[in-house]
């Protein structure tokens, strides 16, 4: 509080508060523990292996930031109380849209781009204004659009091409504006100054020689961080993200206060697809191909990051810094595993056990918000 | 005492049929402004089909709403609430895991510019929670404490303050301390009266006789649909609305056998 304007009296029932229990109930507490545990312990075991340095940390900083684009909508809908388990088969179609618009049909890449994110949104808004005609939860009506998606995703890719992987798009994407929004790389003058001054490593051999390992930040990373910054301002800071904490905590309150329930919760299924087609297009510039199988399982993993990040599987609660931290600590640990030289089956045990704990400790946290004993 | 007023809301004959039920059979009842009137009656009497006419939740079969004199026809219940006639209802529109200041302007929320965009002005927002809550006698620890940690009574404080700072002119209270205890029944109670004292007219509805007379200015009983008229303060007992309320002979007989207990 700023200005006073009447010096409130102190109440003698209001027991003073201590600082740690005000940070104890931050939403992302979890998410910040985690992500410094996770850091000293692969600094202390995986430190030679070359996990830190520059090609190391470009490593798993991609692989977070993948995490991240999907989490940061995943976080948003599920404080607004939906679930979308749809993203992962949404990131193989859309994938296969661009692939098969661009390659097939020999549209320019940044039209078969466009198109896509258009076809993928409007599948995020029927997602959304099925789950509110028909007051299903969104687990069902999403687990069938991941089964609907897949098999289109298959299917299209059968039909039009007679395979299930679609290459050769790097040709289409090269020159494209559009393309090099999703695959292009940023900072490439400020590595090259950094591998020549010797800050950073730079090949010694071949036909890059002279060049840093590290050329630039892929646009993958940026659009991470746009995306962080977006959700975090919208959930916080402005009006909407008011209306998404109360959507999520109880509807029929927030419409009694006047709030348009239906619209957010719609709004942001569409945001989910959103972040799934910009993954889905960022790989698929990456890779310079499609898959049909792509995706796979990231709607769960999308949701671990977000109840890793502390927001409540309830909706109402939660944070997208949190959200964030969770998909750091994914991405650190399952590149960090391998850096280690650790079995990476073992990643799937730390991830069931990584959730269990981080569903116990938000319980607990809700208890202290809401005073329940 | 209060002739002189015109009255804010009239309800006139007013009748509501579900299907074959008739759930109110001609109610009339007048809120002046300023006023505290209690509106009692049993479970089953009819009270919260009337409450949900007069706050544009249902459309009456038969009768008229008038309005600070001009009748009216809410089609929804926001139509209500822009003229002014604000319902708390019994289960609240409050949200446990956001914070007092969130759930105060939930709906309403004021914005500040920069630039071309618009940001919740969070600062202005616990500010004038702050204010208000203390002007209800109710001192938070922190605008951003969640609804969760505070009372019953407290939270139907916060949603009454709300109703009141966002021009609130009849304010409609159901059952506000059917869940309460005592001290914190006592609390509301007092939220009342300094509501009231702000010239806003208070349509309480409740079944406790002790919590009507406490605060009430004039009483309307309500059984089985029909009203048996508007008794002003100290013109009438708490037995006798007592009786009133449970449809007179029986009750007087029960009521001998438990001396006088309920």
């Amino acid at each position: 509080m700023s200005s006073t304007t009447n010096a409130p009296q102190k109440d003698e029932r209001i027991k003073e508060q201590s600082k740690l229990r005000e940070w104890l109930i931050r939403p992302e507490l979890g998410g910040m523990c985690g992500a410094v545990l996770v850091f000293i312990f692969f600094i202390l075991t995986a430190f030679d292996s070359g996990m830190f340095s520059a090609a190391g940390v470009m490593n798993w900083s991609i692989v977070s930031a993948q995490f991240t684009i999907i989490a940061v909508g995943a976080c948003l809908l599920m404080i607004a109380g939906e679930f979308d388990l749809s993203v992962g088969s949404m990131i193989g179609f859309a994938g296969i849209i661009i692939a098969v618009l661009s390659a097939q049909f020999g549209w320019p890449m940044w039209l078969a781009i466009i198109a896509t994110f258009f076809l993928c949104l409007s599948i995020g808004a029927l997602n959304g204004w099925l789950v509110i005609k028909t007051g299903l939860p969104s687990f069902i009506v999403t687990l069938a659009f991941l089964y609907i998606l897949r098999g289109l995703t298959i299917f299209t890719a059968i039909v039009t091409t007679r395979r299930t992987i679609i290459g050769g798009l790097h040709e289409k994407a090269d020159g494209d504006w559009l393309a090099a929004v999703f695959g292009g790389k940023i900072l490439k003058g400020f590595f090259q100054w950094m591998g020549d001054a010797g800050w950073i490593e730079t090949f010694s051999r071949g036909s890059r020689e002279g060049q840093p390992v590290v050329d630039g930040i892929p646009m993958l990373i940026v659009w991470a961080l746009i995306l962080i910054v977006f959700g975090h301002i919208l959930l916080t800071k402005t009006k909407y993200g008011n209306w998404i904490f109360a959507a999520g905590g109880d509807a029929e309150a927030a419409r009694n206060s006047g709030v348009p329930v239906n619209s957010v919760k719609i709004s942001m299924f569409v945001f989910t697809a959103f972040c799934a087609t910009v993954f889905a297009t960022c790989q698929v510039m990456e890779f310079g191909s499609a898959g049909a199988d792509r995706g796979l399982l990231k709607e769960f993993e999308a949701i671990i990051s977000v109840v890793i990040g502390g927001a409540l599987l309830t909706g109402g609660y939660g944070s997208v810094i949190g959200a964030a931290l969770g998909a750091l600590i994914f991405g650190v640990v399952q590149q960090g595993l391998f850096f280690a030289g650790v079995e990476s089956s073992l990643f799937r045990v730390f991830l069931g056990v990584i959730l269990l704990l981080a569903v116990i400790l938000n319980t607990y946290i809700r208890r202290l918000i809401t005073g329940e004993r | 005492m209060k002739h002189d007023l015109k009255p804010i809301v009239q309800m006139k004959n007013i009748e509501k049929h579900f299907g074959a039920v008739i759930a109110l059979a001609g109610v009339s009842l007048e809120v002046l402004p300023g006023e505290c009137h209690c509106l009692l009656g049993d479970n089953g009497a009819g009270k919260s089909t009337f409450i949900k006419t007069m706050s544009g939740v249902h459309k009456p079969t038969k009768g008229e709403i008038w309005f600070e004199g001009a009748p009216m026809n809410f089609q929804r219940p926001r139509d209500a609430i822009t003229a002014g006639i604000a319902t708390v209802h019994q289960h609240l529109a409050m949200i446990p895991l956001m914070s007092v200041s969130r759930n105060f302007f939930m709906g309403n929320e004021p914005e500040k510019k920069f630039g071309p965009l618009k940001f919740f002005d969070h600062e202005k927002a616990n500010d004038i929670t702050m204010q208000e809550m203390h002007k209800m006698g109710i001192n938070l620890r922190s605008p951003n404490q969640a609804v969760g940690t505070l009372s019953g009574g407290e939270r139907q404080t916060v949603a009454i303050a709300r109703a009141v700072y966002f021009g609130a002119k009849v304010l409609i209270l159901d059952e506000p301390t059917s869940a309460l205890g005592v001290r914190q029944t006592a609390n509301v109670l007092s939220t009342i009266d300094k509501v009231r004292k702000q010239g806003i007219a208070v349509v309480f509805i409740t079944h406790n006789v002790r919590h009507a007379m406490a605060v009430g200015d004039r009483f309307t009983v309500l059984n089985r649909g029909l009203t048996l008229g508007t008794a002003e303060r100290g013109k009438i007992t708490p037995e006798e609305l007592q009786s009133m309320m449970a449809g007179g002979q029986e009750m007087v007989a029960l009521e001998g056998s438990l001396g006088g207990t309920i």
